[in-house]
């Protein structure tokens, strides 16, 4: 596979005639679309990468009048902000991608959990509903999508946890499986997808999926939006081509000093310099050599950054933020972050941190969630390539 | 229907068990244990301890046994390098946030979390302690709950028993990440909070966080203080479970041994809640009758279905959920406080001793016990009714400190008056027994025959579904009641206040169909309670049912109103069942509670 070099795109925020692209795709036998977006190999644009066309058709087989789709919207990614930009600009697109998977797979309710500090985008959105629910009734669509806002915590990021908090639950993790498309929101059938993915889906259908396939490398197709900041002249959201190597993301956006690029925000991995070649962005399974998904966030550092405080930053954020279920995530969050404290004071021995990388590893093979596993990425990509800084 | 069958492998060995099964009970069933914390057949399954963890080939991370159902092709390893040393981590991960004060702790040698961390030899020097900067001061505030948060392992079986089995919620989870941790509803302290004291979290809590209030060291002073008179009575359930704190298996009757116990221990007195027990079905047979004739005779306004009143955890919940129907409510006390009316009353009298100096402990399987003994309006003879409530627990702990050996003990009788008892008062221990006491009563007084079941046996009210019915249609009734000529007598027993509820809701929309309802607070009824040996659990439940029942069965008595000790108090003493005496030592009121 080629190496693809830094591609801009202008895809999601370019105009679109939203209401033809829906008109032309509820003609469509549901089949039929489920297939494109197959054929499409579009995945999650959250940053787990579950093809989308695959979690649509499983909600479609199960029996049962009511299923509902929820518009993951809880952007709290440290790193991450493009959902705001894409539910500021263009919610009507991200409505489209809901109308779709509601006709594929049945549902007549839907749900836009918005989190707690995008509140300021309430009133555009009803605005924008109201158009909607009347397209709705144009097509002959049975529809209609809701609000629902988070209070505000992390974790309800993770589709099951956001399902909770929408029953009134504490946001906590569920047992996987079964998984939200058997038993979802009340127990039903439930779509979640993230709010870039559900725009995706309508740009699938309104360019087709082998023109979507062109973009991006095999495995890791399309484009997606990044979010870019830290140290560089260019932060900001960006459409990419999905494949780069962060060589070429670096030269793209670095400010020509950069030291380490954190893919994935703070749950993600840092890459040091030294690997920018070796490394790509996409999902794991399409790209030779080392691959790292993201769901958008980007940051960069410069060599003038302490990376122990990027580190402690991240672990004091997860400290707070895992819902504190399960024990590897509750306890070991605060031993990670307990540990590098100990040992960057001199209470602890520089091995010390060999013990909490054993940690780090039962973290990830044993927490109950998709974040428990993964908030000791940071710390073990950070501790391994920039050790020295976690002493000194 | 058959069964679908999955094949997966476990630990090298084909299997083929039915779809739907954990892998925690295929595991089980092919013998091979698998460690858990969170997980408590009671209750569901919640997945968050994470000590469970298999490996599973070709799967990226290590799913947790008790919430992964079987698949097919599996291939588990229940005990690889990897999920042998995850399972260290969790456990000294868990153990840094533990106090490790295991000398000192209540539950010290009955802890999972120490049985583990032995097992696994885990290593506290490895992770940083995370107690250090945290204060926790130990709840002691309730009657009968204490709570140390330093000990929890949040593994939030508590809340989910306080949810699921009790529908009360006192406990829950607040605040995330490092400062998650269980506590009160509201955070308030555990006297405040809407809580029914039944103790199921306790028996529910793998470790020393919540434990019944102690009250031994004061048992022991009042035995040796040799100015008090020192009577202890023991609970029905209590019998046929005391011998797993002292080296039986479950369901062992232990009755005649714990008695010598209790004498060798120094109690002046041993005696028998059975005694009251047969003294409470009288009364509240009673009760039932005029209940029926007033409403059935007089067209009163008169509250019915009748509730039993003996378990005090129900008591409380029903006073906090459902208060506008206490009226429902026998208002007859539970056989402890009536005991102890008697004790400071008849007993004293007959004996020649000072109400003052007697000191009346009762050992029971329960932890709502010590919250009614403290109970202001339990002092009807002008003395507490009951001065030290202990669990069957803390009767285990006190024998092992006396230096008895109890397994070698000889069996004895209870010393009377007041030691006396049918087998219909032993069956109180468990789920139905106090309907089945009260009627094989209650029938032979209507008809003037015994209920027409096999060995006195009413196995329709037997068993261990939550809510159980029965109809018992009288005929040939005796002329004084020929108002109940043809009557069918409906009669419902529920256990765990989860099916209480249920009951009650029903009785609030005027829906329900019964003359006369059993509850009882504790699943299984108090075989179950709260204040009963840990583990507990289904099996072992059933096996003390069994227990109870063999007891009834040899019992010269086995009805509570021929019990010769009781025709006797109302002989020289009470008079008649619900006469003056009777409503001002046995019989009490109920108080109006918020339920927040």
């Amino acid at each position: 596979m080629a190496k693809k070099k830094v591609k801009r795109v202008d895809l999601i925020f370019k105009g679109c005639d939203c209401n033809k692209v829906l008109t032309d795709a509820l003609k469509m036998p549901k089949e039929e679309i489920i297939q494109m977006l197959l054929d499409s190999e579009l995945k999650g644009r959250g940053g787990a990468g579950f093809p989308t066309g695959l979690k649509w058709k499983m909600a479609a087989a199960e029996k049962g009048n009511r299923k509902y789709i929820i518009c993951n919207a809880d952007e709290g990614e440290p790193g991450t902000f493009k959902d705001r930009e894409i539910l500021d600009q263009i919610p009507l697109k991200v409505l489209g991608g809901m109308a779709l998977a509601a006709y594929v797979t049945g549902a007549r309710e839907g749900f836009i959990y918005l989190r707690h500090e995008y509140r300021f985008l309430i009133p555009k959105l009803e605005k924008t509903l109201e158009t909607f629910h009347q397209w709705m009734e144009d097509f002959e669509l049975d529809f209609t999508v809701k609000l629902f806002i988070g209070g505000g915590a992390y974790i309800c990021g993770e589709e099951t946890a956001l399902i909770e908090s929408m029953e009134g639950k504490r946001g906590e993790p569920r047992n996987k499986p079964p998984y939200p498309t058997h038993d979802g929101y009340l127990g039903k059938p439930t779509v979640v997808n993230n709010v870039e993915t559900l725009v995706y889906s309508m740009m699938v259908m309104h360019i087709g999926s082998g023109e979507f396939k062109t973009m991006g490398v095999k495995g890791s197709s399309g484009s997606k939006l990044f979010s870019i900041s830290g140290d560089t002249p260019k932060a900001g959201i960006h459409e990419l081509e999905l494949g780069m190597s962060l060589d070429d993301f670096v030269k793209e956006f670095g400010d020509g000093n950069t030291k380490s690029v954190q893919v994935g925000g703070a749950s993600g991995f840092c890459v040091p310099r030294n690997r920018f070649k070796e490394v790509h962005v996409g999902y794991e399974d399409g790209l030779k050599g080392y691959s790292i998904p993201t769901g958008g966030s980007m940051m960069l550092f410069n060599s003038s950054r302490s990376m122990y405080n990027v580190l402690h930053n991240y672990l004091v954020f997860f400290e707070e933020e895992s819902c504190g279920q399960c024990t590897p995530c509750r306890v070991g969050c605060q031993q990670l972050l307990k540990g590098v404290e100990a040992v960057k004071y001199g209470e602890k021995s520089h091995k010390y941190l060999d013990d909490l990388l054993h940690l780090a590893a039962t973290m990830k093979l044993t927490a109950k969630c998709g974040l428990g596993q993964s908030v000791a990425n940071s710390f073990s990509s950070i501790v391994e390539n920039f050790r020295e800084e976690m002493i000194y | 229907m058959s069964e679908k069958m999955i094949n997966l492998v476990i630990d090298g060995k084909k299997i083929a068990i039915a779809e739907g099964t954990l892998l925690l009970e295929a595991a089980k069933s092919e013998n091979v244990k698998i460690p858990t914390l969170c997980y408590h057949e009671d209750l569901c399954v919640a997945g968050n301890c994470r000590i469970c963890v298999v490996e599973v080939e070709g799967w990226r991370t290590l799913p947790v046994a008790c919430a992964t159902p079987v698949m097919e092709g599996m291939v588990v390893y229940t005990n690889s390098p990897l999920v042998r040393r995850a399972r260290r981590d969790v456990l000294a991960m868990l153990i840094s946030e533990h106090s490790t004060q295991c000398t000192t702790c209540y539950r010290s040698t009955n802890c999972e979390l120490q049985d583990l961390a032995a097992e696994y030899n885990i290593d506290n020097e490895i992770y940083i302690n995370l107690l250090k900067d945290k204060v926790f001061t130990i709840d002691r505030s309730s009657w009968s709950i204490e709570k140390d948060e330093s000990k929890c392992i949040r593994c939030q079986r508590c809340v989910r028993t306080c949810a699921e089995l009790q529908k009360v919620n006192a406990l829950d989870v607040i605040h995330r990440g490092a400062q998650m941790r269980v506590t009160t509803f509201f955070d308030t302290e555990m006297s405040d909070v809407v809580c029914t004291n039944c103790g199921q979290c306790i028996n529910h809590c793998p470790t020393g966080a919540l434990t019944e209030r102690r009250y031994i060291d004061g048992i022991w002073d009042a035995i040796g203080d040799p100015t008090k008179h020192v009577i202890v009575q023991t609970a029905p359930a209590v019998r046929v479970a005391l011998g797993e704190m002292l080296g039986y298996e479950p369901g062992a009757r232990v009755t005649g041994q714990m008695v010598t116990a209790l004498k060798r221990m120094g109690f002046d007195s041993v005696l028998d809640t059975d005694f009251s027990a047969d003294l409470t079905i009288v009364e509240e047979a009673y009760e039932l009758l005029q209940r029926l004739k007033r409403k059935l005779v007089n067209n009163e306004d008169i509250a019915l279905p009748l509730m039993t009143s003996c378990s005090p955890a129900w008591i409380k919940f029903i006073e906090h959920m459902y208060p506008d129907y206490l009226d429902h409510l026998s208002s007859c006390k539970s056989p402890q406080q009536m005991f102890g009316a008697i004790a400071k009353t008849y007993y004293a009298k007959k004996r020649k001793l000072d109400p003052k100096d007697i000191v009346n402990v009762s050992i029971m399987p329960c932890s709502a016990k010590k919250f009614e003994a403290n109970r202001m309006e339990m002092k009807d003879s002008g003395y507490p009714d009951i001065d030290l409530v202990c669990t069957t627990r803390e009767l285990g702990h006190m024998i092992r400190q006396s230096g008895i050996n109890f397994k070698e003990l000889p069996d004895s009788e209870y010393d009377n008056f007041m030691g006396e008892s049918s087998g219909a008062a032993v069956i109180f221990g468990v789920t139905g027994g106090v309907m089945e006491a009260a009627l094989r009563t209650a029938y032979e007084v209507i008809t003037g025959r015994e209920v027409p079941f096999e060995g006195l046996n009413i196995t329709s009210v037997r068993g261990m579904e939550g809510i159980r019915d029965a109809k018992i249609k009288l005929e040939n009734v005796l002329p004084e009641w020929s108002f109940l000529e043809g009557v069918e007598l409906a009669v419902a027993v529920a256990h765990g206040l989860t099916n209480a509820a249920q009951i009650m809701d029903d009785v609030v929309i005027g829906e329900s169909p019964y003359h006369f309802i059993e509850i009882m607070g504790c699943p299984s009824g108090c075989i179950g309670g709260g204040g009963q040996p840990i583990p507990t659990n289904d099996e072992i439940r059933k096996k003390r049912a069994e227990a109870i029942y063999t007891e009834d069965e040899k019992k010269k008595i086995r009805k509570s109103h021929e019990n010769p000790e009781v025709i006797k108090l109302y002989k020289e003493f009470l008079g008649a069942p619900l006469g003056e005496l009777s409503h001002k030592l046995l019989h009490t009121k109920y108080t109006r509670r918020e339920r927040v």
